[in-house]
């Protein structure tokens, strides 16, 4: 089974590789483009025949280690 | 005062760490593996010196963070003992949790290699009793990810509660909240800052500056 964890900086933390990336969209013409955030994916394979039960381990792991909660948000999605 | 300079893969400022040591302790600092579980009998100051931890992978100090020696030094930090984290040090410790808040990316994306000026913020605690209250000093910075972040409830906190102990007082190239540069846990006991006063600490060196720092410490 797959978890896989999306890390996002929270709401009101300042992304300065989004805000770069956006300007560089920008640039290239992509007038439509505003505000841009930067994120980290991160895919675990588990050794879990449980969906729910994955799940709650995977937010564990992001607890704990893959995302810090002082300054990022994070969500778990379980692939089958 | 019997210091411990760990020491993680990737870090690299350790050698830096044991010259200011050695020079104001007038004592031999222990270095201790990350991979150890207990620090050296009688240790009075845990050190975690800059460096780039694990290849700072996953987030800056994150790694480091999880080490087995870090069970021991929060023990040490509980029971009262000393930590100081500098650079890297500083993220490890805040990723470890001994100190508030996290340092995020360089708000100008750049990496900064430079001197920068600091205001030491109070001169009563075991780190800055050899400075006055408002003096400024120099100190080399050379980090990636230094701009300090915390909500506005614990910005507040530590303003409030005097635990602010160092802010850049030139220009705040980081973009850290508040200027802020270094701070105390409740205590005062444990001090994280991101530039190196220990990179001062000689004329050979180009000054100095970062040697109160030592010598407040030397002297506790």
């Amino acid at each position: 089974m797959k978890a896989i964890v999306t890390i996002m900086l929270k709401n009101g933390v300042l992304d300065p590789q989004g805000k770069a990336i956006g300007h560089a969209l920008n640039n290239l013409g992509f007038t439509q483009v505003g505000e841009v955030r930067m994120g980290k994916i991160i895919e675990l394979e588990l050794i879990e025949t449980d969906a729910a039960q994955a799940k709650t381990k995977a937010e564990e792991m992001a607890r704990k280690l893959l995302a810090n909660t002082v300054i990022e948000s994070f969500k778990v999605e379980i692939a089958a | 005062m019997k210091a411990a300079i760990l020491l993680f893969p990737g870090i690299n400022r350790e050698r830096d760490m044991v010259l200011a040591v050695r020079q104001s302790f007038r004592q031999e600092p222990a270095i201790v593996w990350h991979k150890e579980t207990e620090l050296p009998v009688g240790t009075d100051l845990v050190i975690l010196p800059g460096g780039f931890s694990f290849g700072d992978y996953l987030r800056c100090g994150a790694m480091a963070a999880q080490s087995p020696i870090m069970r021991a030094v929060k023990a040490h930090a509980e029971r009262g003992g000393y930590v100081l984290g500098v650079c890297n040090g500083f993220q490890i410790i805040t990723e470890a949790g001994l100190l508030p808040g996290a340092l995020l990316r360089n708000a100008g994306l750049r990496f900064l290699s430079m001197d920068t000026m600091l205001k030491v913020e109070r001169a009563d605690t075991v780190f800055t009793s050899k400075w006055e209250k408002g003096a400024e000093f120099r100190a080399p910075m050379a980090h990636g990810d230094g701009n300090y972040a915390a909500d506005d409830a614990t910005l507040d906190r530590l303003e409030g509660e005097g635990l602010v102990a160092f802010r850049y007082s030139d220009i705040n190239r980081n973009g850290s909240a508040r200027s802020i540069a270094g701070i105390f846990s409740p205590n005062l006991r444990v001090l994280g800052l991101m530039p190196h006063p220990e990179n001062l600490v000689d004329p050979l060196m180009g000054g100095v500056d970062g040697k109160p720092l030592f010598d407040s410490l030397a002297a506790a």
